[in-house]
């Protein structure tokens, strides 16, 4: 078997829904050993949320969004509120590198779990508490839930017409962000130690990870006192710079054209219709100017092709185009087929699942992706195998329902 | 110096618009970053908006917003002094990310076979469109293809309107610049453990795909496609939109009216209680079940006329009063931020976020977001602002590596820096 960047590292996970188990995930895929910590009183409800595979709920497994954020990690299942509760934490504590929650805020600290309390159990632990606001400051308890935090981090403020509503892009956008500068902080502070010996706490706010993204037009607002808002999908630097609709139900191209060499080429692809020669087209300015009628003009061209002519014409000529592509296109697109983009993994008396893969592959310790958990797997190989427990100290905290 | 996560590190970034963010977050944790420009200025200088709308390389907003935490030099390496120069570099440098078509560093013989032979522990992380190898792998790519390819655009706007994507920032390139980051420090762990480096290959696509939740998930487990609805809920197995987005009086607010227990319990009745404080609540919304509300069972109008007093609410009120209400009221209402709401968050305000930036050449100081995540050992923070066209110059090639001014003069006049 391959070696795996970070194998040796272990991580506890006090988690629920997206952006804190996106984040553990990535680290267990890249070789992390990964305990989630659930609780059947607690459960993460995204197993509840569905779709689920094989269509129907039939358990507590099986929910794709469950699924999706959770493969490669070993599950228990542990009463928080036990009072002997802590006798387990404690071992898992002094076993792990790195806890990593996202429970709404202040809870980890009320159940004797904050980073005070970690740190007197093991001094050189790292934790990140991922949450929408961050630990401190007025709003730090405000809830929130992905949607509401899409609006406001300005991201929506950017996306759509003008004139028209904002756009929440995709789909809890920030959950699928924020975790990826989770693990940035989680592994460049693993690495911190190894090198001084010092642990810490990280306070991830989802607001503070998106908000640099939109930089160039806060810097814009400041310098020069100018609300930049959306413009649709043109550009100031490219024309067409758009989505087209093709031959078929809700079929769309994307085309984007820079400079002069590729516009001489796009007006070869669609066969060179008359309206190409007008000046209103002939340069850059005047296409970046007359772009409404132009994306018109060239949407009577794209809505005889399918998206897939179009890309395949355009990018044999060195332009820019591709697919608007749905799930199902997805999963047939040949670029991440070679590179073994989706998982598919069976669950045993549930089907299979196809899991996404990871954007960033190393060439010597490549990731590789297992199935999710479920609910309360591996309590008695974690109880007894990782944290040491022998038989008779697991059973009776099975039977004390501190474990569940 | 302060101690620093990634103060021991350096960091050549070789990277165009695609990958700019990367050596940025990288240096925000205290890596020495050295940006490699062309002679003349890297083209992403040009790219919009500018410092008092002024067009020149040296006051692009987008280039000053994802080249802090930067020195900067210029050297061509497509010329042979400028190969052997950049080697030399490599020798005292643990990471190079490059964004460059796949093969055309192997072309210049600055591949990661002769990288490995100059420096054997160093990490090359190279961000493109569709990573390294593949059929698409030549295929040519913008923001919004990227969008395209990865299915987020699918995923994004009005299901009876076009697709529509993220406008100024270049999303999917900020996706595949943070995917590179982080993937680059776990080769940087595994360089501690082991002694050796590797390649790191970002696919934006598949930076993007792994943005687009549930898209394929959903697919393939109910062979129905996830279409865009970015201002509303859709409830599953009905055809009942949950408004999301609400044009409030100013702006635009969000907020979902959720049915059954937790609407009952939550934001519904205190939601109805406010209405009716302002005299804009009637006996059927003041006696309404919540409990029992089933959206999926519910006549269409009817989730319209439920809808109407909600609408007609947030849009007799500002986006102020409604967040100020709501959080007076403990309710989910969030304004739809502009970039006026966030630079006057006080919850950013209170958290020192800004960070003031100071730029010599403009006789300006200018308030930057500062930093993306909170460590408690060593700052995450803005160390510089971006570099100006080849303002390290002398700094890296006379006091590092010892060129002399006479050998300067000598690349200049061969258009090598």
């Amino acid at each position: 078997m391959a070696n795996k960047a970070l194998d040796g590292v272990r991580v506890v996970a006090f988690e629920i829904a997206l952006a804190g188990p996106m984040t553990t995930a990535m680290l267990a895929s890249y070789g992390a050993e990964v305990i989630k910590v659930e609780s059947r009183t607690r459960i993460d409800l995204m197993r509840l949320a569905g779709p689920f595979i094989g269509a129907e709920r039939i358990s507590n497994e099986g929910s794709v969004c469950y699924l999706n954020p959770n493969p490669g990690k070993l599950d228990l299942s542990l009463d928080l509120k036990h009072p002997r509760a802590k006798e387990v934490i404690e071992r898992l504590v002094k076993w792990a590198d790195v806890v990593a929650e996202n429970f709404a805020g202040g809870v980890l600290t009320k159940l004797g779990l904050g980073y005070e309390e970690l740190r007197r159990i093991k001094p050189d632990i790292i934790m990140l508490s991922s949450s929408i606001y961050g630990q401190t400051g007025p709003f730090a308890q405000v809830p929130g839930y992905g949607a509401l935090l899409t609006a406001l981090t300005g991201l929506p403020h950017l996306t759509g017409f003008p004139d028209q509503l904002p756009q929440a892009p995709g789909f809890a956008i920030t959950d699928f962000i924020a975790p990826r500068i989770s693990v940035l902080a989680i592994v460049a502070a693993l690495e911190y130690r190894r090198r001084t010996g010092k642990g810490q706490f990280i306070d991830a706010s989802q607001v503070e990870t998106i908000v640099p993204l939109l930089t160039p037009v806060l810097l814009e607002y400041e310098v020069n006192d100018r609300e930049t808002s959306r413009i649709g999908n043109r550009s100031t630097r490219a024309a067409p710079h758009g989505v087209y609709r093709c031959k078929g139900n809700d079929r769309w191209c994307a085309i984007t054209v820079f400079t002069d060499e590729e516009w001489q080429q796009f007006c070869q692809v669609i066969g060179s219709p008359a309206w190409t020669e007008n000046p209103e087209f002939s340069t850059l300015l005047s296409r970046v100017r007359n772009a409404e009628k132009l994306d018109a003009l060239v949407e009577e061209w794209t809505i005889n092709h399918t998206p897939e002519e179009v890309m395949k014409l355009m990018q044999d000529a060195g332009i820019a185009a591709a697919v608007v592509q749905c799930g199902q296109d997805l999963d047939t697109d040949p670029q991440l087929k070679h590179q073994h983009y989706f998982h598919k993994l069976d669950h045993p008396g549930l089907g299979g699942f196809s899991y996404t893969g990871i954007p960033a592959q190393l060439s010597k310790t490549p990731y590789e992706v297992e199935r999710a958990p479920f609910l309360g797997e591996h309590t008695e190989y974690i109880c007894t195998k990782v944290l040491g427990f022998s038989d008779e100290e697991f059973v009776q905290l099975m039977v004390d329902k501190v474990l569940e | 110096m302060p101690d620093t996560i990634h103060g021991p590190y350096r960091v050549l970034d070789l990277t165009d618009e695609k990958g700019l963010y990367c050596g940025q977050l990288l240096g925000s944790l205290g890596a020495d970053v050295i940006k490699i420009e062309k002679p003349g200025g890297d083209p992403a200088r040009n790219i919009g908006p500018f410092y008092h709308d002024i067009p020149d390389p040296e006051k692009s907003l987008y280039w000053f917003a994802f080249n802090t935490n930067k020195r900067g030099i210029t050297l061509n390496i497509e010329t042979k002094d400028g190969r052997e120069i950049l080697k030399r570099l490599i020798k005292t440098s643990d990471i190079v990310v490059e964004s460059f078509p796949p093969g055309y560093m192997d072309r210049l013989g600055l591949g990661y076979s002769e990288l490995e032979k100059i420096n054997p522990k160093v990490i090359m992380t190279s961000i493109t469109p569709f990573g390294q190898t593949g059929p698409y792998k030549d295929y040519k790519a913008s923001d919004l293809t990227c969008w395209a390819m990865g299915g987020l655009l699918f995923q994004t706007g009005e299901p009876e309107q076009p697709p529509v994507h993220t406008s100024h920032i270049q999303l999917a390139y900020l996706l595949g610049s943070i995917d590179a980051a982080w993937a680059t420090v776990v080769a940087l762990y595994w360089r501690g453990t082991s002694g050796e480096g590797q390649q790191v290959d970002v696919s934006i696509e598949q930076s993007v795909t792994k943005t687009s939740y549930m898209l394929h998930d959903f697919w393939e487990s109910t062979g129905v496609e996830n279409v865009r609805a970015s201002t509303f809920y859709r409830v599953a197995k009905s055809d009942v939109r949950l408004t999301l987005i609400w044009p409030a009086k100013d702006g635009h607010v969000a907020f979902l009216i959720f049915g059954g227990h937790w609407g009952a319990t939550h934001d519904n009745p205190p939601m109805v209680r406010w209405m009716d404080e302002e005299g804009m609540a009637d006996d059927y919304i003041r006696q309404l079940d919540w409990a029992n509300l089933n959206w999926i069972r519910m006549p269409l109008e009817e989730v319209e006329k439920i809808h109407s007093y909600f609408g007609k609410f947030f849009k007799s009120k500002t986006k102020a009063e409604l967040h100020q209400g709501a959080l007076n009221r403990r309710l989910l209402i969030q304004p739809v931020c502009t970039l006026t709401d966030i630079l006057e968050h006080p919850q950013l305000k209170a958290r020192d976020y800004w960070q003031q930036l100071e730029h010599p050449e403009l006789g300006a100081t200018i308030s930057y977001p500062g930093r993306s995540c909170l460590p408690s050992e060593a700052p995450c923070k803005l160390w510089r602002c971006a570099p100006l066209i080849g303002e390290h110059n002398k700094e890296i090639y006379q006091g590092e590596l010892g060129l002399s001014t006479e050998d300067l003069i000598t690349l200049k006049q061969a258009g090598t820096i």
